[in-house]
């Protein structure tokens, strides 16, 4: 049995969010960072400016710069809490969910754009902030931007959003003609009355439809009439991101402010014991070291590269705490056991597995494992914070400035750590430089804060080193798996017991939604049923279950999150099965799928485009293999065909993945295909070489010298068949990632006859000295 | 106080001499288009050029650079910050996603096809060493393509 510290040490980073305040207007006011009060409108829309007062450079995507500046103080109409619009027609989309290279953002705009029927060419977009949502009972829902739910879960209302702005635009206009709004039409931000020959814009007609009471009746167009929306539009976001305009977290500019450098301690749940501020007190821009929280030290300085600078000068002395010998190998040792625990909590369960394989023909088995891994987006943790003091409590504020996935769970982070309510803290959401699933944890956030209030009126801007970043990441969950399979005499599959050793994700983040030891999440990809991620076989004796066994690494979600790992040892092991029965692992997965058509289309179209049935032609003299794999998660059908060759030498060069994506509604399928390409990067990545390992209780890769990533040399070519069927949404960002790795892992074994069981692959196809 | 030649400009700083001019450029320039992702001259994201070289900014001590050495940035790529046919190629196939990479790429990707005006996919690959987290290798090689055919 495994060891009390071993236990689930239950980190609820993830706070309840904050009890919307009794404020019902959007007129609230922000203090300014010069300590003066601007309207909120004012503060969103001319926030580019950098006159002088706030130098925030919100991005406004389409709108020039000169365009922004001048933004009149008067607001512009709020037709609804989605959609603004200027006396010149520019629309403003207002994004609830974070942009973080995904393209929701222009995906959400696009699906309001549509109902709307404005004038893409127009159209710019907008965060609110999660105070403004507060104060607004939430009327944009929720700010989480995680799951690859960014579009399909908030597509109904923003829909909504749009298509109600038109009705009242619409009628706003009939009113002022004295017409009936049945009789007028809108397109491309145009409405007229063909009978009468007028005509206005939206522009013209959004302040009168913004005092109209919104409509209840709301239809929605059917997809299959979708003009802008389905279409590969180009993203709203990239002008700025060619010429190092685009603001992220990192490049915050405010008037006097500060830097700072964190230096959290390197073992979990250790403690600061002391430092040293003496001894850099006087090095070149310091200006404070401190304490934040009870495990962490900072320097503040007037530059980030003299706070750290000083930083790595400080002595500091830890209490490094109970796992300060905790290493990967105990954990190892400790989910190996798992493996053959007698309890473990069972999510799907058909007939009768244990005598299933007791009376079977043959059996396999094996065993897997997926390692640690850090989500290393390019732009480091950071965020900016500023607390105003004052000697009138319910004067006193809190701001932040930050890349975040979760602006709602940053703003209850600001309270939490400030001790004020959420309504006198603010969060502005600035553009993410990658998030991945990291930057939905906001205890960046609470750093931030707490040495923002150790120096109250100047704005601290809080950023962390790579080393930082590696060592203080919230990990994609150690696993292992352990397969037994019963054949029957013809190798069909008659039982499959598929027992999960490992790390919670949920056990970590909310310890609250672990019932009876069942982590909800852990079997993405093999549930019995259901919208999200459920499995694409019928066996007729068949148990899933899960030894939950937590190291003290804090876990986090990881783009693919379970998927990854769960279709690795699915896919790889019907591959296994396939072989040791002397099958096509085409022809006996299709034998398990006639149940599940989804599943099978994008298995079967996957194998049709790579050309299954004949052989691959030969790279450069080098004999090519393939490998299939296919999964279900974030509510998508994915499945990849991976075209390999291994040389002599045991060099792996991965040529060619065709991957196909059924996301039911396919919003702009360009974008699905840079996610799909990027998926397969972000999997390649970790099933290649991602590893983090920990020893004496760290871990031990700091930067990408010891944690390497795919660059451009490995990266395959990839044919990407976006095929929606309709009537569902799924995600697109994240379902292809759990694909990229065993459809790669099974073309090896066809190309060597080497099964990679243990994750990453690393060195295991060289040849040995 | 000493000089750096950045964007056609001549620069004023006071930073330490073993100041590596990715801090310099951002925190005493104002020039935040060049990001900071490793430190180390892993990624790629701080390259600059340097009298028509790529430069890992990160690691590069401010004091070893002339003041008649030429420093462009992401900033100076372009005039208008729009026209450089790697600006229009990466416009027109939407290569970016977060983005926070790809003022590295561009630079890096503008001193390879400045030296090999029609790079073959081997000298893209081993040029372009630069780490892109977001996955977007095929759109920067296809957009390099596009621009080294004009």
């Amino acid at each position: 049995m495994h060891s009390n510290d071993f236990d689930a040490e239950q980190r609820a980073e993830r706070r309840a969010a904050p009890k919307p305040a009794r404020t019902p207007s959007g007129g609230r006011t922000m203090l300014a960072s010069d300590g003066g009060s601007v309207s909120r409108r004012k503060f969103i829309t001319s926030g580019a400016s950098t006159a002088g007062g706030l130098m925030i450079g919100l991005h406004l995507p389409g709108l020039s710069q000169a365009a922004t500046a001048a933004q009149p103080q008067t607001a512009a109409p709020e037709v609804n809490a989605w959609v603004l619009i200027q006396p010149d027609d520019t629309v403003v989309v207002r994004i609830a969910r974070s942009e973080m290279g995904q393209g929701t953002l222009t995906g959400l705009a696009q699906l309001v754009a549509e109902e709307l029927d404005c004038d893409w060419a127009k159209v710019t977009t907008e965060y609110p902030t999660p105070g403004q949502n507060l104060a607004r009972n939430r009327i944009w829902g929720n700010f989480s931007t995680g799951g690859s739910r960014g579009i399909r879960e908030s597509h109904d209302y923003v829909r909504k959003g749009g298509a109600a702005a038109k009705l009242m635009l619409v009628q706003a206009a009939a009113d002022e003609w004295k017409v009936p709004a049945a009789d007028c039409k809108a397109a491309h931000s145009v409405i007229t009355h063909p009978a009468s020959g007028k005509r206005t814009t939206y522009g013209k007609v959004a302040a009168a439809a913004a005092k109209l009471t919104p409509p209840t009746d709301i239809k929605l167009k059917d997809p299959k009439d979708w003009k802008l929306a389905g279409r590969p539009v180009k993203r709203l976001d990239t002008r700025d991101k060619l010429n190092g305009k685009q603001v992220y977290g990192m490049d915050l500019k405010l008037p006097g402010l500060l830097n700072a450098a964190i230096r959290d301690c390197p073992v979990f749940g250790g403690k600061l014991k002391s430092f040293d501020a003496a001894a850099v007190s006087g090095k070149p821009g310091v200006k404070k070291v401190l304490r934040v929280g009870d495990s962490a030290v900072a320097v503040v300085a007037d530059t980030w590269w003299h706070a750290k600078t000083a930083l790595d000068a400080l002595p500091v002395v830890w209490d490094e705490g109970a796992h300060a010998k905790a290493s990967s190998a105990e954990f190892a040792a400790t989910l190996r056991a798992a493996l053959d625990a007698p309890e473990a909590a069972a999510a799907n369960t058909v007939g009768d597995v244990k005598s299933a394989l007791a009376s079977a023909a043959r059996k396999v088995e094996a065993v897997y494992s997926y390692p640690h891994q850090n989500h290393a987006c390019m732009e480091t943790m950071n965020a900016t914070a500023k607390f105003t003091a004052s000697a009138t409590p319910a004067q006193q504020r809190c701001e932040v400035w930050c890349p975040t996935q979760n602006g709602e769970a940053a703003l209850a982070a600001a309270a939490e750590a400030s001790g004020l309510p959420p309504s006198q803290c603010e969060v502005y959401k600035i553009h993410l430089g990658g998030g991945f699933g990291r930057r939905g944890l906001p205890d960046y956030v609470r750093q931030a804060v707490d040495i923002a209030k150790q120096m109250p009126g100047i704005p601290v801007k809080l950023i962390w080193s790579r080393e930082e970043d590696m060592l203080h990441g919230r990990y994609h969950p150690v696993t292992q798996c352990k397969l037994q399979a019963g054949l029957d005499s013809q190798g069909k599959l008659t039982a499959l017991h598929l027992r999960l050793a490992g790390q919670s994700i949920v056990a970590g983040l909310a310890p609250q939604n672990i019932k009876n030891g069942l982590d909800p999440v852990a079997f993405q990809g093999l549930n019995a049923g259901g919208p999200e991620a459920a499995i694409g076989y019928t066996i007729p004796n068949l148990l899933v279950d899960h030894a939950m066994r937590n190291p003290h690494v804090p876990p986090g979600f990881w783009r693919g999150v379970n998927l990854n790992h769960n279709a690795i040892y699915l896919e790889c092991f019907m591959d296994e099965l396939a072989h040791a029965t002397g099958q096509d692992p085409l022809v006996f997965r299709r034998q398990l799928m006639q149940a599940h058509p989804r599943h099978l289309a994008v298995l079967n179209a996957v194998a049709e485009r790579a050309g299954w049935s004949r052989p691959a032609p030969d790279v450069g003299g080098q004999k090519v293999f393939r490998g299939l794999a296919q999964t279900m998660g974030f509510g998508s059908y994915v499945a990849a065909c991976a075209e390999v060759s291994v040389d002599t030498k045991g060099e792996l060069k991965i040529h060619r993945i065709v991957a196909a994506t059924d996301s039911g509604h396919a919003v702009n399928p360009q974008q699905i295909e840079a996610q799909v390409e990027g998926s397969f990067a972000y999997g390649l990545s970790a099933a290649l070489y991602g590893e983090c390992t920990v020893k004496d209780g760290r871990i031990e890769q700091q930067n990408f010298d010891t944690y390497p990533v795919l660059k451009m040399a490995d990266m395959p070519k990839v044919e990407t068949i976006v095929m929606p069927s309709g009537g569902f949404w799924g995600g697109v960002g994240e379902p292809t990632i759990a694909v990229a790795a065993p459809a790669v892992l099974n073309a090896i074994f066809a190309a060597t006859g080497k099964r990679i069981r243990q994750l990453p692959l690393k060195d295991q196809l060289r040849a040995k000295a | 106080m000493p000089t750096l030649n950045v964007n056609g400009s001549a620069r004023t700083h006071d930073a330490e001499a073993d100041t590596p001019l990715l801090w310099v450029l951002r925190e005493q320039l104002g020039l935040t288009g060049t990001k900071y992702g490793c430190g180390i001259a892993q990624c790629g994201s701080c390259t600059v050029h340097i009298n028509g070289e790529p430069v890992r900014s990160c690691v590069r001590p401010v004091s070893s650079i002339e003041p008649g050495d030429k420093i462009i940035t992401i900033e100076g790529l372009s005039a208008d910050g729009a026209s450089h046919p790697l600006q229009r190629a990466w416009a027109q196939i939407d290569v970016p996603q977060c983005g926070f990479c790809q003022s590295g790429m561009l630079m890096t990707a503008a001193a390879l096809l400045k030296n090999k005006p029609k790079p073959t996919d081997a000298d893209i690959d081993e040029q372009v060493t630069n780490i892109c987290r977001c996955g977007t290798y095929n759109r920067v090689r296809a957009a390099i393509h596009i621009a080294a055919k004009g």
